[in-house]
């Protein structure tokens, strides 16, 4: 029994080398979506190979948190795949400025993009490239719109609509106003503080400002988000101190919360989850008729390994990366990962569709915290999340939080000393 | 007058493949990583900076802020082992070693089945029973009325790392148990009946003449337990992540080298101040255990039967 196991698992394993071998080329991607695998083998890769013939792509991802450390380790080594997911910003930077990924800014596909999609991917000064801009996320609040029906309340688009809104849910007592915990403490600087910022620091203007050392963090604006977020601890679960991020998703989809602060790539999980119709609505802006401001934040890219053996090949599905079809495959493979090319593309799912409709009504900007100010130690990121659980949870004052940020960051960045 | 002695060949042979293999996994990266400390990258060439870095790591005020925390409560985290699951571990063992106790078998074994069970299980487990939202804590405070007395332990930076620690000692404590049930089982019956026939029984008999001859497992059991606290990573990591959360609060000295070694998120890694944060580690425990060694374990009193 066990013998003809092995014979056959041998034969099949001789026939699938024998079929690889017989392909002209074969590109490995390195990927951390290692949830999106089936997209990728069943929609995508086809997709490509038929239009592509002579090329088989391969994808290979890894844990995401172990992504960094694995793709670097196998970089060093030789060992990586033709093709890299980029992480926005310095991680990818670093490789480029190493000689680990190829300049890809005569790629001719990069002319789909505009100058705030490659911002990701680009040097300080942005004038090479090195990944294709894949996808990005974008913030804002995901409600039950059954529970909103029943207790008769309306969108909120105004900070003081949102606040009765939290108040009339939590003096109702069916649901818990807002799910979100402070235990991993990223969602309370990704999904909370990135979230509600963008719309007092004027987006791109406040974040570009930070970067030159014209603003500083302890400024009325950097601050004030920090003040709202004081106000959610009371509308935050009971021992939400201890609550985690599956809890908050869990607590959400189950029905037992009212409003749920997401970013836009909860949406599939969600879908799968939840029971009851879902609705989002952008950040509350300050009052009514002020422009809106949404994180849509640079999240995916592509490049290629610069030892790749298969470098024309590689440019071929890049390029191909780069156009419309892949931004109409990809968007609609995956709701909530919204496609960064120029051309607009159709979303299938309302949700997502909602979240993507911002982009024309608002002001797109991306995460304070990624570009270039979380270079040194302290980590300005790292501690972002940190002072933003904090301030949820009380135990430090938004200012005393904005200080003790701002302090860091003048420790190492030279325009803000 | 004795000839030439024969070179005994195989003592070589046989030691061989331990000392090959020991000094590829162990000696040769240890003194990777103690070299590694003594460099610093510079535009990403690797230079020699001396002790520079030992003077980073404790000099600069955010840097050792990080690490005197980290010790802190690393050192409270090996408190709570000493003062709870040791001397737990050894009621235990008595208890067991009782022979008028029934199903000690039985005992035995559950006790040290959590100590066979992965880190990840055991934080998971943990993690659900204390959640304030699914967890069965709550649920059995309020069945017998004491509700009030729940928090969110977890998620508070004035309990967090106490709770792990007991989280930490549930799962370890059949260690020291089965120790000192080995050490309490070899203590020769004469010794015992002699006790008797002078009238020493029960606890004075325990305290008197068991206690003296299981100290040096006793010992054995501080140094392993010290061991292996100074070098926990994976229950902080499992539970609360590489942040070490609420605030740092249950960060100890693994999580730190972890973050700083590999990086985390944004922050990328920087492998010469890990390296750093390694070899002040080890330095640590090498005092320690030294500390044990000559302080305390040759002042120990042994038996022969």
């Amino acid at each position: 029994m066990t013998m003809k196991t092995l014979r056959v698992a041998l034969l099949t394993s001789t026939l699938l080398a024998g079929a690889a071998q017989a392909a002209d080329v074969t590109l490995t991607i390195e990927s951390w979506r290692n949830d999106d695998l089936t997209i990728w083998q069943d929609k995508i890769i086809p997709a490509f190979e038929a239009a592509n013939p002579g090329i088989k792509v391969v994808f290979a991802p890894s844990a995401p948190a172990e992504y960094n450390a694995v793709l670097n380790s196998k970089l060093d080594a030789g060992s990586a795949g033709d093709l890299i997911t980029c992480r926005p910003f310095d991680a990818s930077l670093e490789l480029f400025t190493k000689g680990k990924l190829a300049d890809l800014t005569d790629l001719p596909g990069m002319a789909n993009f505009s100058s705030v999609a490659k911002s990701g991917w680009s040097t300080d000064d942005g004038k090479q490239t090195f990944c294709v801009p894949m996808a990005s996320v974008i913030h804002g609040f995901i409600y039950n719109k059954d529970a909103f029906k029943a207790l008769g309340i309306e969108v909120p688009t105004t900070e003081a609509e949102f606040f009765a809104a939290l108040d009339k849910i939590k003096a109702d007592g069916t649901y818990i106003p807002m799910a979100m915990g402070t235990n991993d403490q990223w969602e309370a600087a990704t999904m909370g503080y990135n979230n509600i910022g963008p719309n007092y620091w004027k987006g791109e203007e406040g974040r570009l400002a930070l970067i030159a050392g014209t603003q500083k963090l302890t400024d009325p604006q950097w601050v004030a988000p920090f003040a709202q977020l004081a106000k959610w601890k009371d509308y935050l679960g009971d021992g939400f101190e201890a609550q985690t991020y599956p809890d908050s998703q869990n607590l959400f989809t189950l029905g037992r919360a009212a409003i749920y602060p997401a970013g836009s790539w909860e949406i599939s999980g969600f879908r799968t989850q939840a029971g009851f119709e879902m609705g989002a609505f952008p950040p509350p802006v300050a009052a009514a008729g002020d422009t809106c401001y949404i994180s849509d934040h640079t999240d995916i890219g592509i490049g290629l390994n610069a030892a790749s053996a298969n470098a024309e090949a590689g440019k071929t599905f890049l390029n191909w990366v780069a156009s419309p079809e892949f931004a109409k495959l990809y968007a609609n493979a995956l709701p909530g990962f919204f496609p960064l090319s120029n051309e607009p593309v159709a979303l299938e799912d309302p949700l997502a569709q909602e979240f993507m409709s911002w982009r024309t009504k608002c002001q797109s900007s991306i995460r304070s915290t990624y570009q270039i100010l979380s270079r040194g130690t302290p980590n300005l990121e790292n501690e972002t999340w940190n002072a933003s659980a904090a301030v949820i949870k009380g135990t430090e004052t938004p200012e005393a939080a904005a200080a003790r940020l701002q302090e860091g960051l003048a420790s190492w960045y030279e325009p803000q000393k | 007058m004795a000839g030439r002695k024969p070179v005994r060949w195989h003592i070589a042979v046989f030691l061989a493949p331990a000392v090959l293999v020991y000094t590829a996994m162990m000696i040769v990266p240890l003194f990777g990583t103690l070299n590694l400390s003594l460099y610093t990258s510079v535009d990403r060439i690797s230079q020699f900076a001396g002790l520079d870095n030992f003077r980073t790591l404790f000099g600069d005020p955010r840097w050792a802020d990080a690490f005197w925390n980290a010790l802190g409560n690393n050192g409270w985290f090996f408190l709570i082992h000493m003062l709870v699951q040791n001397p737990i571990g050894i009621v235990l063992a008595a208890l067991l070693s009782s022979p008028r106790l029934r199903m000690a078998a039985f005992y035995r074994t559950a006790i040290f089945i959590p100590t066979i069970l992965s880190f990840v299980i055991v934080g998971f487990v943990w993690k659900l029973i204390l959640s304030p939202i699914w967890g069965i804590a709550p649920g059995m405070l309020d069945f017998v009325g004491l509700k009030s007395l729940f928090a969110p332990w977890l998620g508070k930076e004035e309990y967090a790392l106490t709770a792990l620690a007991l989280v930490s000692v549930w799962q370890f404590v059949g260690i020291p148990m089965m120790l000192i049930y080995a050490a309490l089982l070899s203590i020769p019956d004469e010794v015992l009946e002699a006790a008797e026939m002078d009238g020493i029984t029960g606890m004075s008999q325990f305290w008197k003449i068991k206690l003296p001859l299981i100290l040096p497992s006793i010992g054995i059991i501080s140094i392993l337990t010290f061991v292996g606290n100074f070098n926990a990573f994976d229950l902080i990591y499992v539970s609360q992540g590489a942040l070490a959360g609420p605030d740092f609060a249950t960060d100890i000295l693994g999580t730190f080298l972890y973050r700083t070694f590999f990086g985390f998120q944004l922050q990328l890694g920087d492998p010469h101040m890990g390296a750093t944060i390694a070899t002040a580690m080890f330095g640590i425990i090498l005092v320690g255990v030294c500390f044990y060694l000559f302080a305390i374990q040759t002042r120990l009193r042994r038996y022969q039967f």
